[in-house]
């Protein structure tokens, strides 16, 4: 029998600047998801795939759910349409027991679409049109308000509804961190907050359930999560005690990190996140510490979306080509372009070959497929001797990129769910022409 | 194509080349091409030799054959041709 090929290769060795990690590393290969060959996968449903793991989702969940559970009686989670709406998603966590947390008009239908009963839906975002607003107070919806206009639409709508709407205002607040966030809701600090809470508190035609914050996204600090619960339940005690009124809820948000490696960051980031823990450490102290009455304590809402969804996906795909570049640097280009992997503009995403290769590592820059010079998934990694044909799975894809991605020069693919007996479903159709220009008209002079 | 003569590489695919003091590591196949390039052997040689030993074809071959050359030159460990 012959031996396995590898490409030839010759390397440089550079003394005296250590790589950053301090060694070389192997690659270890990702062969399989949940027990399916990745080749087999690519096989049957095309290159490039989306494979998200029900297994993993599940498991996210539970292990999100026991770390607030046992440290806060009362909690909440609200799936985060954003990050990824795909029903198949959605439902899981529905069935686990999450509400809807959405930010538009769109994903609101979505979720009444998946069955959510509006009486669980969170509506957030700083635009809701005055349709929307109407639906989702006559579904008993709770409706985070971002600005004054907003709430006077609202006050409006009650004047002339027989539903009292149930609302909750977005304060956004100084935790310590840079960047701020003060572009959505009212500000603490200034007292705006405070304002809104006096207004909504003294009009009859409105019910004051709650309060909202969305501290940052991707937060490596906890503490920043302690000195957002103290302002919100210092607000929500001191509507109690000149209102006499209990907070139902306290929504402490999102922006749980997960353990992909920010650009530029210099440890890897499943190295520094912080897990489910110790972000419920800092989040549930700060509550239990607080004024509010202990026999009154609000509901713990949490939006986790990236630490929940992030692990379960993984974007399978194929080697088109290596090339040199004019100073001999090795590039591959891949079939997983930056159109379907919106998040490769902010992390060094985690590539694997998903077969064993030798221990020979080529720093190689890895291109997608688009004819776009920002086409770019890797600037520079240590990468295997992959050649022509071969798979690789590239790990943590499950937030955003499956709904922030662009319909652009190529189609978006297949995406398939695998469930928790192993076996792979098609959740997602690969877009083909009539999808892409279904929605054009063509004028008369022009056909 | 003719490798240049001092160069001094090991077994297990260490390379030296005293002239510009730099140090190399080859991965196996890289160590054989090498060896061969350097008992001058032709291209067409080197690939029915490799392609008898590993599951590769020919076509195949050739391609990573003179994408290795290439790094070789731009190392500049091979003599100036003529």
């Amino acid at each position: 029998m012959k031996k396995q090929f590898e490409r030839p290769y010759i390397k440089k060795i550079r003394a005296g600047i250590p790589s950053k990690f301090g060694m070389s590393v192997h690659n270890e290969p990702v062969t399989h998801i949940d027990n399916n060959p990745v080749p087999e996968l690519i096989k049957q449903f095309g290159s490039p795939l989306f494979v998200i793991s029900e297994k993993t989702l599940r498991e996210t969940y539970a292990i999100e759910k026991r770390a607030f559970q046992t440290r806060y009686p009362r909690i909440q989670l609200a799936w985060s349409y954003k990050t990824n709406y795909l029903d198949a998603v959605c439902r899981v966590f529905h069935q686990e027991g999450s509400w809807a947390e959405v930010v538009s008009g769109f994903e609101y239908d979505k979720a009444l679409g998946n069955n959510v009963p509006g009486s669980q839906i969170i509506f957030n975002g700083p635009y809701k049109t005055e349709e929307e607003l109407r639906k989702a107070i006559g579904n008993d919806s709770f409706i985070h308000i971002d600005h004054f206009d907003e709430l006077y639409a609202i006050i409006s709508i009650a004047q002339n509804s027989d539903k009292k709407p149930k609302v909750a205002i977005r304060v956004n607040m100084d935790t310590g961190v840079y960047p701020m966030w003060d572009r959505f809701g009212f500000n603490y600090e200034n007292g705006e907050a405070w304002d809104a809470l006096n207004r909504i508190s003294l009009d009859n035609n409105l019910e004051l359930v709650g309060l909202h914050t969305h501290i940052g996204t991707y937060m490596l600090s906890t503490d920043a999560y302690k000195t957002a619960m103290t302002k919100l339940a210092d607000l929500a005690a001191r509507v109690e005690k000149k209102h006499n009124k209990s907070l139902k809820y306290i929504d402490i948000g999102g922006g749980f990190a997960s353990g992909n490696t920010l650009k530029g960051a210099y440890y890897q980031g499943r190295d520094i996140v912080p897990g489910f823990d110790e972000y419920a450490e800092a989040i549930t102290s700060a509550l239990i510490n607080s004024e509010l009455n202990p026999s009154k304590l609000p509901l713990l809402i949490l939006e986790t979306g990236r630490a929940l969804v992030d692990d379960a996906g993984f974007l399978l795909g194929t080697v088109i080509a290596n090339k040199r570049l004019s100073d001999g640097r090795r590039s591959t280009i891949v079939d997983t372009g930056v159109n379907i992997l919106f998040t490769s503009f902010w992390y060094e995403h985690e590539i694997h070959p998903a077969k064993s290769t030798s221990d020979h590592l080529e720093e190689t820059t890895l291109y997608g497929p688009l004819c776009m010079n920002i086409d770019v998934i890797r600037e520079a990694v240590a990468f295997p001797l992959l050649r022509k044909g071969d798979n690789f799975v590239i790990k943590r894809v499950g937030a955003y990129n499956m709904t922030q991605w662009m319909q652009f020069i190529t189609y978006r693919p297949n995406i398939v769910l695998i469930d928790m007996e192993g076996k792979a479903h098609l959740v997602r159709e690969a877009e083909n022409l009539d999808s892409v220009r279904g929605n054009e008209r063509i004028p008369d002079h022009l056909k | 194509m003719k490798l240049k003569r001092n160069i001094a590489v090991s077994e297990s695919g260490f390379l030296f080349d005293p002239t510009g003091g730099e140090s190399y590591s080859l991965n196996e196949i890289g160590l054989e091409i090498f060896n061969l390039i350097r008992d001058r052997k032709t291209a067409d040689e080197i690939s029915s030799q490799i392609t008898s030993e590993y599951d590769v074809a020919r076509d195949d071959f050739e391609k990573y054959y003179f994408d290795f050359v290439g790094m070789l030159r731009q190392y500049k460990l091979l003599e100036d041709e003529e």
